[in-house]
């Protein structure tokens, strides 16, 4: 009796084991899923801007300054790495495209352009969906996260090696002027 | 941090989870009502008494099956394609590719399939020029979201992306499944109803031998009768207590899905704005069928159902008033204000 005592007890931890690494596992993915989402969106923005700033150029002579800040701020960010870095870098690109629209409103030739009226459609739709895959992948990481830091996560977790996922956060890290936190916590 | 307001929000993995519960249990619940009908129309009017209760068991229990078997099979079709018959109902036709009149509705359908991290569901257009809409569907993977031209016409795009939000949130909160079911289940207990109602007259017309056979079975004593009228008052209200049913279910899923559609958009005011035009608009979606109507985000019977104040407007809209809704959704918008300027 005893013994099958034991091997039932062993068999319900070894279940419950393999269910929370699973759950683990396909946190994980949504993580790495969720942030491909963002690149995907992030590229589109990339490719969108140069075919706006030149759609614009002739109307906008006295703008060539804020056109060429868009265009290094798009540079910079094409040549992104890593999390914390893009998040930085596509920060002040949303600055300085914030600006430029803002700027194009004074332009009422610009605004009748069909084809500048259908570029900014398409670049607020990237805008937006910038920010949605962002809050989807913060909203995901967050959970992963968390299940990794509370009981009884943690013991799957730190016995499988799970590494944190670093938060995609919206603030450019440089203007804050914040001390960064390292999430990965090393130990 | 921007999203706290948002903290409070029920778990959208525990609401799926309800939902699919609750599907199954309105599934239950409306079997074992079709059954009772059935069984009293085998018992009181063709003298089938398979489960012997009035003695021996007797006789084939016809009616029974047929109203069990009537029930899933619309179960089983509103399933598979409940969502193709309401967007045929209604007219509804797909969004033109690359045409620039929906460039709009596409990128903000995109950007809120990102948002909700769901597949992209099949979007509809009703030629209606009353704004409305809808979301059919049996799972995630196999979803419509339908909106009228007038919705198109009326909104702004921050008041579409509220609308689309809300939209998507019933599709992945599983509600699409269960109003689905509940739509293709009242229409089967409509049907039967009118069956058995039918059956009863004809039965009594031509008298004769099922009549012998009925009284050789009918329960005695005033139990009896007191059931036989139970059952003929069932099937008499069927119709009635079906609506109420469906009312019930829907109502309470509209202020869920209008809380989750702010929690993706992030933005409780653009559904705020958009209701409020919407409440404005107030004529009659006429495309769209009664049997739909708890499907969509206002009621499409318009103004008469939307508006009517008290109790018995609460019971018998399929939409909470949407004074209400619009007001939860400020509040939403007022609690997150102040949690961002505080933290």
């Amino acid at each position: 009796m005893g013994i099958f005592m034991v091997i039932g007890i062993l068999a319900v931890i070894l279940v419950w084991v393999i269910a929370k690494y699973n759950g683990l596992v396909t946190l994980k993915n949504q993580v790495e899923n969720g942030w491909k989402q963002i690149d995907i969106q992030l590229k589109r923005r990339h490719d969108l801007i140069p075919n706006l700033v030149n759609a614009v150029k002739g109307y906008m002579e006295f703008e060539q300054d804020t056109l060429r800040q868009v265009v290094e701020a798009r540079n910079a960010a094409v040549s992104a790495r890593g999390v914390a870095d893009a998040a930085s870098r596509e920060g002040e690109l949303s600055g300085v495209l914030t600006k430029l629209f803002a700027l194009m409103e004074n332009y009422p030739n610009l605004k009748a352009n069909e084809n500048v009226k259908q570029l900014q459609e398409e670049l607020t739709g990237t805008e937006n969906k910038v920010g949605f895959a962002r809050q989807f992948y913060n909203d995901i990481a967050m959970k992963f996260n968390i299940t990794q830091q509370t009981f009884p996560g943690n013991i799957i977790a730190s016995m499988f090696r799970f590494q944190r996922s670093e938060l995609f956060s919206v603030s450019d890290a440089a203007e804050r002027a914040v001390p960064q936190v390292d999430l990965t916590m090393k130990k | 941090m921007a999203n706290t307001g948002f903290a409070s929000f029920p778990n959208i993995y525990e609401q799926q989870r309800r939902n699919k519960f609750r599907t199954a249990m309105v599934i239950a619940l409306f079997m074992l009502f079709l059954g009772f009908l059935g069984v009293g129309f085998d018992l009181f009017f063709l003298g089938n008494d398979p489960f012997g209760f009035t003695g021996a068991p007797s006789g084939y229990p016809l009616a029974t099956l047929v109203a069990i078997g009537v029930g899933g099979a619309s179960a089983a079709w509103g399933l598979g394609s409940g969502a193709k018959a309401v967007l045929a109902s209604a007219h509804a036709y797909p969004v033109p590719q690359n045409d620039p009149r929906f460039r709009v509705l596409n990128n903000v359908v995109d950007e809120m399939v990102i948002a909700a991290g769901i597949p992209r569901p099949a979007v509809y257009i009703v030629p209606d020029s009353d704004p409305n809409a809808f979301a059919a569907g049996r799972d995630p993977s196999h979803s419509a979201i339908a909106v009228t031209e007038g919705l198109l016409e009326s909104l702004s795009r921050d008041e579409l992306q509220g609308v689309i939000a809300h939209e998507l949130s019933h599709v992945k909160n599983y509600d699409i499944r269960l109003s689905t079911i509940v739509a293709a289940l009242v229409g089967a207990a409509f049907l039967l109803s009118d069956w058995g109602l039918r059956g009863m007259r004809f039965g009594v017309l031509s008298g004769g031998g099922r009549g012998r056979s009925r009284s050789r079975n009918s329960p005695g004593g005033t139990l009896g009768i007191a059931l036989m009228i139970l059952w003929l008052l069932t099937l008499i209200l069927t119709p009635i207590l079906g609506r109420l049913l469906a009312m019930a279910v829907s109502r309470q899923r509209e202020y869920l899905a209008d809380a989750s559609g702010a929690e993706l958009t992030r933005n409780p005011l653009g559904l705020a704005s958009a209701l409020t035009k919407l409440q404005n608009a107030g004529a009659p979606t006429v495309s769209i069928k009664k049997g739909s109507a708890h499907l969509c985000i206002v009621d499409p019977l318009g103004k008469k159902m939307n508006f009517r104040e008290g109790a018995v407007a609460e019971l018998f809209g399929t939409h909470p008033q949407l004074e209400k809704r619009i007001t939860v959704l400020k509040a939403m918008a007022y609690s997150r204000d102040s949690a961002g300027a505080t933290a």
